[in-house]
């Protein structure tokens, strides 16, 4: 089945979901933060949120302000005109300390694919993540980027619980997961920085768009950043 | 400072106002009742604000004291109500004194149940809502249901009278009605036509989040798995199991399910309110009726809001 893209799906009487493509990919996503930069520096009357995600867009609104069929021809018009190329988002140093209570699946993974630790630690940090979406639960940052030896399949059975800041991986994707709560994905290792705190005016210290770095830290490197007001500061962690 | 205290409570009291909008982009669902109308009434009914916040709950309320004189309206269904073992009706207000004992519950033919206090609950407000999270422990009270024990602050009450509706609140029969997609094109012609000609039953697995259907297999030709994308309140996600599960008031915010179709906003708290065993059928409708349909019920319910009278004591 051939779909022509970009297209604009209704969902249900409140929400359009503008999608660019089917597939994780950079560019595609690129054009979804694009239209969501769009909606936000010129909005439209009765829109309420947009929420990007890998490769659409979604557009809540209120019937009451707006008509979807109305809304839907005013985005088709903005999606001529909007620029699929966005400026590079913020590069984010990302410290993380491998193993340990929260990794889980370390030792495991690692044996699984026939590296030593180190080689593990060195492979994960070796390239640049990209923040596709922030979504499923407050703040958790879904990321794309990660080596194609890393991927692995989620678990059958998902786990009751794995800690906030747990350091993920699931299939093709990684993960930074914001809280702590159940999960299927694999976890390596946990950072100290507090991806959500509700009592910052920015809930979410990431961004769909941003980058991410990780660097290997110890356990007293952590203690040192746990608790302490930095953990919460976007600008402390930009590379 | 007015309180309410909590003597025993229903296994899922929550403090619940119009929810947390805003935030869907930071991985956050708004929370909030799972059926808004009934909400605005209570609040209306003790003379709140339409923003004010008070206490949803399933089933069964529970036991309650007051440390001053208020106002209380119960909503949902129809709910038993004692004051000091008296009966007291649902869907009015009525005046509460220090020392007596209210309890409410159980509802009849319905599921979630709302009781406004005049004043409304006065939590701190957590990025802008009082509505309880629970799958993340955010807002309300301690981010947590509420249990024997707990204290409440009440907010200043106004000095409306005892109120009761003119209009009457006419609950919607017939289909649930849907709106196809944002996936539909992921099933055959068969089982789109399977989704809505057959009976389906709410089952017991339910909670804020999500309530599971039992029925025919929706099987999905192109597979049960997308690049996850947004949700909404009534999404009807399918997946590998071919058990519909339609999402809730703290729904994940994205899925990578397969959406069949979405839950009009009108037939949303409807379908909250069904006993768990009850069979529904589904009707599509275009999103265009489903607005039309959205803006008639907000204009009834305006009409029902703005016609209150006062209730002979």
């Amino acid at each position: 089945m051939t779909e022509v893209f970009p297209r604009i799906l209704a969902c249900g009487d409140k929400a359009l979901s503008v999608e660019f493509a089917d597939r994780i990919d950079e560019g595609v996503n690129a054009s979804v933060i694009a239209l969501a930069e769009d909606l936000c520096a010129d909005a439209i009357e009765g829109v309420t949120e947009v929420v990007p995600t890998y490769r659409s867009l979604m557009v809540t609104y209120d019937p009451l302000l707006a008509r979807g069929r109305v809304l839907a021809a005013e985005i088709e018009r903005r999606l001529a005109s909007i620029s699929a190329v966005v400026p590079e988002g913020c590069l984010f140093d990302v410290p993380v300390v491998y193993g340990g209570g929260a990794g889980l699946d370390f030792e495991e993974l690692a044996a699984l694919k026939g590296l030593t630790s180190d080689e593990l630690i060195a492979l994960h940090a070796s390239v640049e993540y990209r923040v596709y979406m922030i979504g499923f639960a407050p703040g958790f940052a879904y990321l794309g980027g990660l080596p194609q030896a890393l991927h692995t399949p989620r678990l059958a059975t998902p786990r009751q619980r794995v800690e906030a800041g747990s350091i993920g991986i699931g299939g093709q994707q990684a993960s930074i997961n914001s809280l702590a709560g159940p999960s299927g994905w694999r976890y390596i290792g946990r950072t100290p920085l507090r991806l959500f705190d509700p009592a910052r005016a920015a809930p979410c210290l990431l961004r769909a768009g941003d980058r991410i770095r990780f660097r290997a830290i110890d356990a007293a490197e952590a203690r040192a950043i746990d608790g302490s007001p930095e953990q919460s500061k976007r600008e402390s962690w930009l590379s | 400072m007015s309180t309410v205290d909590i003597l025993s409570a229903g296994p899922m009291l929550t403090v619940q106002d119009l929810g947390r909008p805003g935030f869907l982009a930071s991985g956050v669902s708004a929370a909030g009742p799972m059926d808004p109308p009934s909400l605005r009434i209570a609040n209306a009914l003790v003379g709140n604000e339409a923003g004010a916040a008070a206490l949803e709950f399933a089933h069964v309320g529970g036991r309650f004291q007051f440390g001053d004189k208020c106002r209380i309206a119960v909503t949902g269904g129809d709910v038993d109500i004692r004051r000091d073992g008296v009966r007291l009706y649902p869907w009015e207000s009525h005046e509460i004194l220090p020392g007596q004992m209210l309890v409410v519950g159980g509802l009849r033919s319905a599921v979630w149940g709302y009781l406004a206090i005049s004043g409304g609950i006065d939590v701190p407000p957590v990025l802008g809502s009082r509505s309880t999270h629970l799958r993340t422990g955010l807002g309300g009270h301690e981010g947590r249901r509420l249990q024997a024990g707990d204290r409440l602050p009440l907010g200043q009450a106004t000095d409306a009278p005892l109120l009761c509706p003119s209009l009457p609140w006419l609950p919607i029969s017939g289909p649930v009605r849907v709106v196809a997609g944002p996936q539909a094109d992921y099933f055959a012609d068969e089982v789109l036509q399977l989704f809505t000609r057959s009976r389906f039953t709410v089952s017991s697995q339910r909670d804020r989040m999500a309530q599971v259907l039992e029925g025919p297999a929706l099987s999905a030709q192109r597979g049960h798995d997308i690049v996850s994308d947004g949700t909404c309140m009534g999404s009807i996600q399918v997946p590998a199991s071919g058990r519909p599960i339609v999402l809730m008031a703290e729904r994940q915010t994205t899925g990578g399910y397969p959406k069949i179709a979405t839950v009009i906003s009108a037939d949303v708290p409807r379908l909250a309110q069904m006993p768990s065993g009850q069979r529904l059928r589904f009707v599509t409708i275009e999103q265009d009726a489903a607005e039309d349909v959205l803006i008639a019920n907000e204009a009834a319910l305006q009409d029902l809001l703005g016609t209150l009278v006062e209730s002979a004591k």
